[in-house]
């Protein structure tokens, strides 16, 4: 690494397994949610005429739950290339908000040699996201936290499918105790440590306009990403130099 | 082997990995390519409440009164008592609480 430019790279960020076990800890709050969540993909999977190996392996390697359930409406038996090719297409512009996760963790995590960096993104999930940004952003350095609360989540998603797959008729009206609203109330739970007062205030309102917007004119998933984009822009756009003596 | 696991399955999967994998690092990737500025890691900053905005507000607006009942409940105890596990269950059963109670009213 030059000198010269060692301003601009980010630093060599610690793990410790005091720290993975911390994330860990945290990501505990998320297993409601994502068991239900889990289980809904398998349950959808049994319906869908999936065996339980395929359901497994699809929960446990691709790993992208709203992705997923977009996905397994495309399922047909047996698959044709055109659908396999679909189904590919349609987790890719799902998942694409992902690349903004990746994006984000860039400053903490870019100092790490890429055998350890990229393994670390690929069994990323956003509330396992969340809850590290949440930790980094109160002061904490530690990248173990980050990868104890993806292994936390990982676990909880690919046996949460089992009973999911097994039970299907079981799960019936879950709406009704709010499990539709579980995930948004836990993002907008970890979220509140985040804000920092009124330097977010444009970034995050623009996010919410443009995403509503978008939302109503093009259909899919674009809104997510065009809102999380237009944040980024925004507070780049606002940022005065003078604020930052870079160090 | 065919029964337990069907052979369209394997390409189909393999396919949604990788372009899982794609996406999840592609943003990471670039973003080793550019110096860091203090205008770039400002912007990037601001990636974690953009994204999870632009994806709950959204969702929330169309799930009625609940959803926004329980959004803001749950940001209100967060804010208050900077405890997630409260925030969360409060926000919960603020919807269940409507659903129960409330909605059939409406």
């Amino acid at each position: 690494m030059p000198s010269a430019k060692s301003s601009l790279r980010p630093a060599l960020a610690p793990f410790s397994m005091e720290g993975f076990w911390l994330g860990f800890r945290r990501a505990v709050i998320t297993t409601p949610g994502i068991l239900l969540f889990g289980m809904g993909f398998g349950a959808e999977a049994a319906v869908k005429g999936l065996t339980f190996l395929d359901a497994f392996f699809f929960q446990s390697l691709v790993l992208a739950g709203a992705s997923q359930y977009v996905a397994l409406e495309l399922w047909t038996d047996p698959l044709t290339w055109t659908t396999a090719f679909a189904m590919a297409a349609v987790v890719f512009t799902v998942n694409l908000r992902m690349m903004l996760l990746g994006a984000a963790l860039r400053p903490w995590m870019g100092g790490l040699p890429g055998y350890k960096s990229y393994p670390a993104l690929a069994i990323m999930t956003d509330p396992a996201w969340i809850i590290a940004i949440r930790y980094h952003r109160e002061g904490g350095q530690d990248w173990g936290v980050y990868v104890g609360a993806c292994v936390f989540l990982y676990l909880t998603w690919i046996v949460s499918v089992v009973p999911g797959y097994y039970l299907v008729d079981a799960l019936e009206d879950p709406t009704r105790f709010g499990i539709d609203l579980v995930m948004p109330i836990f993002f907008i739970t970890m979220l509140v440590p985040v804000w920092r007062g009124r330097m977010d205030a444009a970034p995050w309102a623009v996010a919410i306009l443009v995403a509503l917007t978008v939302k109503e004119l093009v259909p899919g998933y674009w809104f997510v990403l065009a809102g999380g984009l237009s944040a980024a822009f925004t507070a780049a756009a606002l940022f005065k130099d003078e604020e930052a003596a870079d160090g | 082997m065919d029964s337990l696991f069907t052979q369209g399955a394997w390409l189909a999967i393999g396919a949604m990995v990788v372009m899982t994998l794609l996406a999840k690092m592609m943003g990471f990737w670039v973003l080793g390519r550019v110096p860091l500025t203090a205008r770039l890691r400002r912007g990037l900053e601001a990636l974690p409440g953009g994204v999870i905005l632009a994806t709950i507000v959204p969702i929330t607006l169309e799930s009625g009164p609940a959803g926004l009942l329980g959004i803001s409940v749950a940001t209100l105890v967060m804010a208050v008592t900077k405890k997630d596990w409260l925030a969360v269950g409060l926000g919960l059963a603020s919807v269940a609480g409507y659903r129960a109670f409330l909605e059939p009213l409406v």
